[in-house]
């Protein structure tokens, strides 16, 4: 195990009755990092996060953060020792605005390892809520927003949880040009506060700027890990993208 | 307000109905309060583990039905007082809820739904088999016709314990639902995996919510077999019971402790009313037809009806 | 020797007398409630496995199929299996508008957890209510050619009230599977579950489909309900008990699975049978329940898990 790896994936393999998502997947990220996790549909990405974050369990393989065997943690258990992620498709906490959508991370969470004073959750909420730029949208019932500020909502409750590696699944996809970059700048404002970022996309001009460092999954298997320019030209991987 | 502020209101509301009916004079005012206290103390019991969590229970009857023929067993056994009689039998239910929803809340809402339906069955299979309890045939409670501490009926001490009961459900309830707890089951009925990927323990607070709801359900049922001094596996299991507690919340609405009261006092009025006017038969079709209304035309219940009407007044 | 009632010590279990005889006979028993089991569930393996929707309200239905053959055998003397077959199509229509219903208040808003599951509480518990108002709490029978008939082949009772339901059972379990592996429509079904928006990529309208399958599952309970009162006297409060059953089947054979229905149907029966021939008829109703919290605990995905 390298030295200073904040998440450390070995051997990973997850089965689906016949079908094997993930076969042998070695991934690690250092603190701060920024990664991007690339790979067509279907490829295991999304298996991946579900492993790593605890939603579903893999049946070979071993996955640490910071030094630590979280293999049979529970997810919540995974989420207050700092680990994060958006959902692909959000999914808010429709009864409740979006500023007390913020307070459940903040709650069970972020006050695990960040001591804060439980009268100081709103005012962490709105913190959060203006780093995003939906601080006017505080008292909107979280069930209306437009499809980019769902995104937004999505990582905003990911980074209320307050993580030191946060996951982005595909929260680009489908928004338009002006759209992306909001949700790019939003992201690399994570990098100043050393939060490690996972970005899960297909929108490759966002992985490119975004990403010191890409992996791409085809087929549950990675094939390709180190600086986007040689990933990109890599003879496998436009193979996986174009096909034959 | 405060959990204490409100506690304190609500056993003072409660002391002080429970002082004021001493005037009143028709015994029947007793009989009829005392049935929609318990159900005011069922649907607030059911609306903590289904409108706060978003986990449905059928069988609501089986957890009312463990607290009545806890009171039957200690009573039989050593003739136990009153309050221990309540204590023992919330205990009890809440023990069963443990085991239930620990077998089956690691599972999808819907088995634990299924699997509180088919309980119902298994309790009855049980109950009428153990003949300790009467078995089919029924026990009874033989009480003295005087109230202890001066009060004219024994009855009258039940509809007193009813009240405090009642009022200490709501307690109870509102204390869960302005706490963290509160928040934390909400985002587990609003999305489970969303709130475990927050940091919300769902199996841990499902159980604990499932806990405190059936063991609240046992209390209402503790004082049922001194009430009706008989009991037997059909009254205490009755479809009423099952059905009240769903549709009550329904109707009333299941955002907050002022809906099951609301739902209950509105609906078990009505019910005794026409219960003494038609059928009883008739009644449960009524509240079943309620239902089956209010779930699909207005899903949030009356407290949604006031809720929209005051969103609409502030634009 | 059974002990008197109010004994106590009433709860042991005494042993008997078991011969080879005794325990074949309940096997066969067993398995011929089983197939009648297997024409129960195989509305909810649609419903429930394929379509997840949480119909409990099946029983239910079942009990509507039992009280119109009730009604036309009584009237009429036609054979309640033949009178469910022709009723079968009105059922049909019965679920369509049912999954309208639910499909419009509840599965297109995402409530289908909480209050779809309520709405089917509230069709099953005002069916029961309506039946006892209209037909009373006593106990009714149907009377057919055959039910009093027993035949006895090799030492073991083969009660045709028993054996027809299970013939017929058999035919429509192995109709309806056929359907979902060799027909179109019956894929589409099977992909619904899986991957509706492939499904409407291919121009197929899920929901349509859904429809379709439901009703089909409704369809199913008019025969089973026919098939009730063949083997039993019904009376309107029976329909609770048989919903643990239906889902212990399902969920016994995998959710989904038309032979897993039926394995885990023909379990049951044969457990229900061992139980009530060995410990009491009255402790029957527990093993269903037994057996889903068991399967539920250990085995989520049943016996033909996927």
């Amino acid at each position: 195990m390298m030295a200073g790896t904040l998440l450390e994936v070995s051997g990973v393999t997850k089965r689906f009755g016949g079908f094997t998502a993930l076969d042998g997947v070695d991934f690690s990220v250092r603190p701060g990092e920024r990664v991007g996790l690339i790979g067509p549909n279907g490829s295991g990405k999304s298996t991946l996060v579900n492993c790593i974050t605890g939603t579903l369990r893999n049946e070979e393989g071993s996955i640490r953060f910071e030094g630590q065997d979280i293999c049979g943690y529970a997810a919540h258990r995974r989420i207050r020792l700092g680990l994060a992620r958006s959902f692909q498709i959000p999914k808010p906490f429709t009864s409740m605005s979006v500023l007390d959508n913020l307070c459940v991370p903040l709650l069970f969470a972020a006050r695990k390892h960040e001591k804060f004073a439980p009268g100081r959750v709103v005012e962490e909420a709105m913190h959060i809520l203006g780093q995003v730029g939906l601080e006017s949208k505080a008292r909107a019932m979280s069930g209306g927003l437009t499809q980019v500020d769902m995104r937004k909502l999505e990582l905003a409750r990911a980074m209320a949880a307050k993580p030191k590696l946060l996951i982005s699944d595909e929260a680009m996809a489908g928004l338009s040009a002006s759209e992306v970059d909001e949700i790019l700048a939003l992201l690399s404002g994570l990098k100043e506060r050393g939060v490690a970022v996972i970005m899960i996309e297909h929108v490759m001009r966002a992985v490119m700027k975004f990403s010191e460092r890409i992996a791409v999954l085809v087929a549950g298997r990675k094939i390709a890990d180190g600086d986007p320019q040689s990933v990109v030209g890599n003879a496998d991987v436009i193979k996986a993208y174009l096909g034959e | 307000m405060s959990n204490r502020a409100f506690a304190a209101i609500a056993f003072a509301v409660a002391i002080a109905i429970a002082a004021a009916s001493q005037l009143i004079g028709n015994e029947y005012f007793f009989v009829a309060a005392y049935t929609v206290l318990q159900f005011v103390i069922l649907a607030t019991a059911w609306n903590i583990l289904g409108g706060y969590t978003g986990y449905v229970n059928f069988g609501s009857a089986s957890f009312f039905a463990v607290g009545a023929y806890t009171s039957v067993a200690l009573y039989n056994a050593f003739k136990a007082p009153l309050p221990v009689v309540i204590v023992a039998g919330t205990v009890t239910a809440g023990l069963v809820g443990l085991g239930v929803g620990y077998l089956t809340l690691r599972l999808r809402g819907v088995f634990f739904a299924i699997a509180t339906l088919a309980l119902s069955v298994v309790l009855y299979t049980f109950v009428v088999n153990w003949d300790y309890v009467g078995g089919a045939r029924g026990a009874y409670i033989i009480l003295p016709r005087e109230g202890p501490f001066g009060l004219s009926r024994y009855i009258h001490l039940l509809y007193i314990a009813m009240v405090l009961m009642a009022a200490f459900a709501l307690v109870i309830a509102r204390a869960i639902e302005t706490s963290t707890l509160g928040r934390g089951l909400a985002a587990i009925r609003d999305d489970e995996l969303a709130a475990e990927c927050s940091g919300v323990p769902t199996l841990r607070l499902k159980i604990f919510s499932t806990m405190v709801s059936c063991a609240l359900m046992g209390m209402a049922g503790t004082t049922l077999p001194y009430f009706i001094s008989y009991i037997e596996p059909s009254s205490a299991f009755s479809l009423s019971y099952a059905v009240n507690s769903i549709a009550m919340p329904l109707i009333g609405g299941m955002m907050s402790w002022m809906g099951p009261l609301i739902g209950a006092v509105l609906l078990g009025s009505v019910q005794q009313l026409v219960q003494v006017t038609v059928s009883s038969a008739w009644n449960l079709l009524i509240v079943g037809v309620l239902l089956v209304l209010f779930v699909t035309l207005a899903p949030n219940g009356i407290m949604g009806w006031v809720y929209a009407w005051r969103r609409r007044k502030e634009r | 020797m059974r002990q008197p009632a109010g004994d106590p010590r009433r709860f042991r279990f005494d042993p008997m007398e078991i011969t080879p005889a005794l325990i074949l006979n309940a096997v066969i028993a067993g398995l011929l409630i089983g197939g009648f089991y297997a024409a129960v569930s195989v509305g909810v393996s649609i419903s429930f496995g394929m379509l997840d929707v949480v119909n409990i309200a099946h029983p239910a239905f079942i009990l509507v199929g039992s009280y119109i053959a009730y009604i036309v055998n009584d009237r009429f003397g036609f054979d309640p299996i033949l009178v469910s077959l022709v009723v079968s199509p009105l059922f049909f229509a019965l679920g369509l508008g049912i999954y309208r219903v639910y499909y419009v208040c509840f599965e297109r808003r995402g409530q289908e957890s909480l209050r779809g599951l309520a709405f089917f509480f509230g069709i099953l518990f005002i069916t029961e209510v309506a039946l006892v108002l209209i037909f009373g709490v006593d106990y009714r029978t149907a009377s057919t050619a055959y039910t009093d008939t027993t035949l006895r082949l090799g030492g073991i009772d083969f009660p045709l009230r028993l054996v027809v339901p299970f013939a017929v059972s058999m035919a429509m379990v192995a109709g309806l599977q056929v359907f979902f592996t060799h027909t179109f429509f019956g894929r589409a079904v099977l992909a619904v579950a899986q991957d509706q928006l492939a499904l409407r990529l291919m121009g197929v309208d899920p929901v349509r489909i859904k429809g379709l399958a439901f009703a089909l599952s409704i369809a199913t309970a008019s025969v089973a309900g026919a098939f009730l009162i063949v083997i039993q006297p019904v009376q309107p409060s029976i329909g609770r008990e048989y919903i643990g059953l239906v889902f212990a089947v399902c969920v016994l054979g995998g959710m989904g699975s038309i032979w897993g229905t039926l394995i885990g149907a023909l379990v049951l029966g044969v457990a229900e049978s061992f139980t009530s021939t060995f410990v009491g008829p009255s402790w029957a109703p527990a093993v269903s329940f037994g057996l889903l919290l068991a399967t539920l605990a250990f085995r989520p995905s049943g016996i033909l898990g996927r």
